[in-house]
């Protein structure tokens, strides 16, 4: 073996008042940074296996860890930071791509941030959200140019186009079976269904035991077509055709075979061991044509009863690229902007592809709404929602509902050590290795999605109360309600929003 | 009557309980300074290993064998919780032998022996294993 040029990301700091060499944190890393020394009686650690993502320190009896960043460095430079000097290491070490999980860390801007909210003084009267009616319910597909009465001259409902409904405009991500853990499907299936929202079974097919969750379900088509049957397609409430993902645009999904086991090799109807190798491109879409087919083909075999949502990556063009799509019979259109999470991506795709949502909503709002199509479909935003206030953004920006991955995967344990493609989850999430599954109980991780998304539409209403608005169809597109702070006027006139003063 | 039972679908092994279970059960109000280099004579023991493991202690039976066995009567029912009584125990380590569950075992002095008293006998009040479990594979309830 030569010499190993890379040093260790992180510290291991042992309080030796505190541990009481109970050997949790040892059992408990799956990385195997932990040890026991029978000869001393006292722990041991090899940080160069730590990913941080602290399992150890949530367990520890006597809070006598904490993994601190190791100030060991490589000569300053800024040009030359030291992940640059340490990921050349790497790769000239071993010859590889570098691979990364989660969504991009990089320091780029984060409009949600540079974006203010309203609320009413004097002229118009705040609402109360505990004393007054306040809608967060929301519908998503397609709506009518107009309307149709019968012969009493009442409103036709029986002629819409199918919708999902919402009671709260948050909706799980797609996540596949695979990617996360048995577990982590169930958390997210059973909190949709009691919150009356949908999770998304990602490109993993969905699991036999799922199917009950069905109306809580949108099950996803994607270049790989794994786990895609009819009874997969009629199970769920609304069906996804993935043509991007945030994460990573332009490149399909790869899992590897190690992951391929038992019900995985089973719900994705590929053999076991062999790696799940999504295509990067469909292989029958070169064009919106071509997608229209694949959107009539889906909405054939399941009878025009469920609404068809087509996911693109954000990317530079964007708002064309919607217009086409909200042209091509689909009911929803899903954004997933270049912050979004992936349990597996090669870091430069991750790092340097794609756009910001908060761009890409404004431009496909403002574009689809200039072509008179905005009623032809709805719109998700998803990629880095962090919060409530987000959610409020995004909806005044023009969205329908957002999709939530990496605060869900945050409410069931993950800690974004986004070392997800080692397949080794601490937390019981990105993995499939049933001592780690098992550490993520459904019980609990379903009531802390349940608590999450209460939480956040408790102060959505109270934000919309605060505006005045008593509605999220009141809300959506209602740029008037952001000012920009610290935006220049191109990002002001993509975002269609005025400076805060104006 | 609520009793601490265990899914061990959901243990992992990680042996928090019977850390709990020794500070409880030390009168002491930290951890750190209650079991800091001392071997633990917990009342709940985990057993398995990696893949199916389960923590251990006493069932308190309906009809519990050890106090019937107890020669000393030092053992004895109380509100359904079986309860040991330190100054009659004489240590003959009966109700060891004919605890079905192995949940009785020698107290760390070797004078008596201890169990589980579900935290009633200590200041804590209720069960510290259950409420440290992080996974919560340990349960008090009613069943």
């Amino acid at each position: 073996m030569g010499i190993n040029y890379n040093v260790p990301e992180y510290e291991v700091v042992r309080d030796p008042q505190r541990c009481i060499a109970c050997r949790v944190c040892e059992r408990q890393c799956a990385n195997e940074v932990h040890s026991y020394d029978p000869k001393t009686g006292k722990m041991k650690s090899d940080e160069s296996k730590c990913v941080n993502c602290h399992r150890c320190v949530a367990l520890c009896p006597t809070h006598a860890l904490k993994i601190v960043k190791n100030n060991d460095t490589y000569r300053i430079n800024a040009q030359w930071s030291n992940e640059a000097i340490g990921e050349i290491y790497r790769q000239a070490e071993t010859g590889g791509m570098l691979l990364s999980s989660m969504g991009n860390p990089k320091p780029y801007p984060i409009y949600w941030d540079k974006m203010l909210l309203n609320a009413s003084q004097v002229t118009n009267p705040s609402i109360d959200p505990l004393r007054e009616p306040m809608e967060t319910k929301t519908f998503l597909g397609k709506k009518p140019d107009h309307i149709e009465r019968d012969s009493e001259g009442h409103i036709r409902t029986d002629n819409l186009p199918p919708q999902l409904k919402l009671e709260v405009p948050i909706l799980f991500s797609a996540m596949s079976y695979g990617a996360i853990s048995y577990n982590a499907h169930e958390c997210l299936a059973r909190a949709a269904r009691a919150l009356g929202t949908y999770y998304n079974t990602g490109e993993g097919g969905l699991h036999e035991d799922f199917y009950k969750y069905g109306p809580n379900t949108i099950v996803q088509v994607a270049s790989g077509r794994f786990g895609v049957h009819k009874g997969y397609l009629e199970a769920g409430a609304a069906i996804e055709i993935k043509i991007g993902q945030g994460a990573k645009p332009g490149i399909g999904g790869h899992l590897p075979g190690a992951k391929i086991v038992g019900d995985i090799s089973r719900t994705r109807m590929i053999p076991e061991g062999s790696d799940a190798i999504s295509p990067a491109p469909h292989h029958d879409i070169y064009s919106i044509e071509d997608l229209r087919q694949l959107v009539y083909s889906l909405k054939e075999a399941t009878e025009y009863k469920k609404p068809v949502i087509v996911k693109i990556a954000a990317v530079h063009n964007v708002a064309a690229i919607a217009s086409g799509i909200a042209r091509s019979g689909a009911d929803i259109i899903a954004i997933d902007g270049f912050r979004s999470g992936t349990g597996a991506a090669p870091t430069r795709i991750r790092d340097n592809v794609g756009i910001p949502i908060e761009l890409a909503l404004a431009a496909v709002d403002s574009r689809l709404r200039q072509e008179k199509i905005r009623n032809n479909v709805s719109l998700i935003a998803g990629g880095s929602i962090r919060n409530s206030a987000d959610v409020v953004k995004a909806i005044a920006l023009g969205a329908d509902a957002v999709y939530i991955g990496t605060a869900a995967l945050l409410a069931l344990g993950c800690h974004l050590c986004r070392t997800c493609q080692t397949g080794k989850c601490n937390w019981g999430i990105a993995t499939q290795r049933p001592d780690l599954v098992k550490r993520l109980n459904p019980d609990i991780g379903t009531k802390r999605l349940i608590n999450l998304v209460s939480a956040w539409k408790h102060e959505i209403m109270e934000m919309m109360g605060g505006m005045g608005i008593n509605s999220i169809e009141a809300l959506r597109g209602n740029r008037l309600m952001l000012r920009g702070v610290g935006l220049n006027d191109r990002e002001l006139k993509i975002l269609g929003i005025k400076h805060a003063g104006e | 009557m609520k009793r601490v039972y265990v899914n061990e679908k959901w243990c992992l092994g990680c042996h928090l309980c019977e850390y709990n279970c020794a500070f409880a059960n030390s009168g002491e109000t930290d951890m750190a300074g209650a079991l800091k280099d001392v071997k633990i004579h917990p009342r709940i023991r985990v057993e398995g290993d990696n893949h199916i493991s389960f923590a251990v202690s006493c069932r308190h039976c309906d009809d519990p064998i050890c106090v019937k066995s107890c020669i000393a009567g030092a053992l004895s029912v109380r509100n359904g919780v079986v309860h040991r009584d330190r100054d009659k125990c004489v240590g003959c380590y009966t109700c060891i032998l004919v605890c079905p569950y192995g949940a009785v075992m020698p107290a760390p002095d070797g004078k008596a022996i201890q169990k589980c008293e579900l935290c009633t006998d200590n200041a804590f009040g209720e069960p510290a294993c259950v409420k440290g479990c992080p996974n919560g594979a340990i349960v008090f309830e009613e069943r």
